[in-house]
């Protein structure tokens, strides 16, 4: 149908673009950000809507049925999906529209004349295809389906250096003849790209490498709105490019890394020091009543949580334990690093789930004086944001990421699993000290035990 | 369209992208790419007119799975994302789970 004239049609894509300009506004402050995502649904809605009313259109019915296949899929996974795993879904999500992206650009070459036309195609279908497998990988690797560390095979940086320019050669030939032969060409060429790059990222780095293949998906479907002519999609594509860049060098700077370290740290070896060596070293380990009675006769109790609480499902037991050493005069605080979880801020809403209030977690600048004051740290399923190989040893992948100075408190808990090493994949030197002890098995037996001594104490 | 038109719409949302971004704190930062995520979900417009344009069964095939792909993008990111928010503002509407120990 085309009901709409080019002016209505045009203007409701302008309320769209403002209803993204204020969702991302909206998205960066704590209050407005809920607000802010439901701004951007509307946009989204009256992006979606205008397009059915305003453009003379075929398969309306098949349309719409494959919409609503789309919702059903995802808005079940969306509404289900455990806390611990929404990273990963939003990776998925985040390499299903790059693959969009890539697929729209596909289809459109035979539309294609100007060379301006076709050079936008070229880049959509590569960067979103790169967007959609390295998407896949990273979704792999945070769901542990293989392994968390770098991948490195013989050879990569020279297979890359030919891949990036066969692709580039591909996109040239592209350009010139349009045919659908090398788009697909150009289209595994991207996919491989996408697999080539993410592997060699080491587990600690996933998040920022999440957020830039978002911002690539975002310059993808920029790129789609010119092929298409399409302002909304080259506003809402390049908003998303820009704020994604910036927001990938904020989070790269909250671990203390570059985005490129990120990308090309493993090619640069010696960057794998210690990865593998499970160590037999001795270290302290204790029971459950000797965790509860160093915490019952503390003052000050640092809390730093990691991913192994969210994954215990112990956020509520460990909020328990916290108003049980309250009650006891003890003063407990929760130090919250930037990249506690998975990505930066997941920790604050695993606990926020757990209704833990928001004004006993404290950053990293606001926690770390405080270490030296305090009796006892515990550190909860974290390994590697407390691990002081991050400040002293150069090689190590994690050097140079802030961490929290758990090592400075007089004593330091560690409730853990196993001795495996963290998600990075390398030893943490705090276990082995004399002032630590360590106390083995899942995060929330550990806990409820803990909890059931300190009541006794 | 003009292309240079197109040019001076990229250029502008360029800045405003880093604008509007540029004072996060990091607790918002996963909700805040999760929803940035959701936004570019808006290739379905795309998919869509090119479903609606394809002129031979394998071009709809296609498209059909572009516009799939992009729903799935669209719609499970601003749910997903709506879910992390209603997290950091579930501390005054206690949830009776919250009680349980």
């Amino acid at each position: 149908m085309s009901i709409l004239t080019q002016e209505v049609e045009a203007l409701l894509y302008l309320f769209a673009a403002v209803c993204f300009i204020l969702a991302l506004r909206g998205l960066s402050s704590p209050k407005s950000a809920r607000r802010g995502n439901l701004l951007g649904a509307l946009g989204a809605l009256v992006g979606v809507v205008t397009v059915f009313l305003a453009e003379e259109l075929s398969n309306i019915a098949w349309i719409l049925i494959v919409i609503a296949v789309g919702s059903a899929i995802s808005v079940p996974a969306s509404r289900m999906v455990q806390m611990t795993q929404m990273p990963q879904l939003v990776a998925l999500f985040n390499g299903v529209g790059g693959g969009a992206a890539a697929v729209v650009a596909f289809l459109e070459l035979s539309a294609a004349d100007t060379l301006g036309f076709l050079i936008a195609v070229a880049f959509t279908i590569f960067v979103g295809s790169v967007s959609f497998s390295g998407s896949v990988i990273t979704f792999a690797k945070l769901q542990e389906l293989m392994t968390t560390r770098p991948v490195m095979f013989k050879g990569q940086p020279v297979v890359m250096v030919v891949l990036t320019l066969v692709s580039l050669v591909g996109a040239v030939l592209l350009v010139l003849d349009g045919s659908f032969l090398l788009g697909t060409a150009l289209l595994a060429a991207g996919l491989i790209m996408g697999v080539l790059v993410v592997l060699p990222v080491g587990g600690a780095d996933v998040p920022i490498v999440i957020s830039l293949l978002n911002a690539m998906t975002g310059l993808a479907v920029a790129a789609s709105g010119l092929v298409l002519g399409n302002t909304l999609l080259l506003v809402a594509g390049t908003l998303v490019g820009a704020s994604g860049t910036l927001l990938t060098r904020a989070m790269a700077s909250a671990m203390g890394r570059s985005v490129s370290n990120t990308i090309f740290g493993a090619f640069k070896g010696g960057s794998t020091a210690g990865s593998t060596e499970v160590s037999d070293r001795p270290v302290k380990s204790g029971s459950a009543e000797d965790v509860a009675i160093l915490l019952g006769y503390a003052q000050r109790v640092i809390v730093v949580p990691g991913y192994g609480l969210a994954v215990a499902q112990a956020q509520h037991t460990m909020y328990e334990l916290a108003k049980a050493l309250e009650d006891k005069g003890i003063d407990v605080v929760f130090g919250i690093h930037p990249v506690a979880g998975r990505m930066p801020g997941h920790m604050n809403v695993l606990l926020a789930e757990a209704n833990v209030p928001y004004e006993v977690l404290q950053e990293m600048d606001e926690v770390n004086p405080q270490f030296k004051t305090a009796d006892v740290c515990l550190v909860v399923g974290a390994n590697d944001v407390v691990n002081p190989a991050a400040k002293t040893t150069a090689g190590s992948p994690i050097y140079g990421m802030p961490i929290l100075d758990a090592g400075e408190a007089k004593q330091v808990v560690f409730l853990k699993r196993s001795m495996r090493p963290g998600f990075a994949g390398i030893e943490n030197d705090l276990l082995y000290e004399p002032n630590t002890t360590l106390l083995f098995g899942d995060a929330k037996d550990s806990l409820s035990k803990v909890l059931g001594a300190v009541k006794a104490l | 369209m003009e292309s240079i038109e197109l040019l001076t719409y990229f250029v502008l949302a360029v800045f405003v992208g880093f604008e509007v971004v540029s004072k996060v704190s990091s607790t918002l930062h996963t909700p805040l790419m999760s929803g940035a995520n959701a936004i570019h979900g808006i290739i379905l417009v795309g998919a869509v007119v090119v479903a609606g344009h394809a002129d031979s069964t394998w071009k709809l095939i296609l498209a059909l799975l572009a516009v799939l792909l992009a729903t799935v993008n669209l719609v499970g990111g601003f749910v997903v994302t709506d879910r992390m928010l209603e997290m950091f503002g579930g501390n005054k509407k206690k949830r009776s789970e919250g009680a349980a120990s």
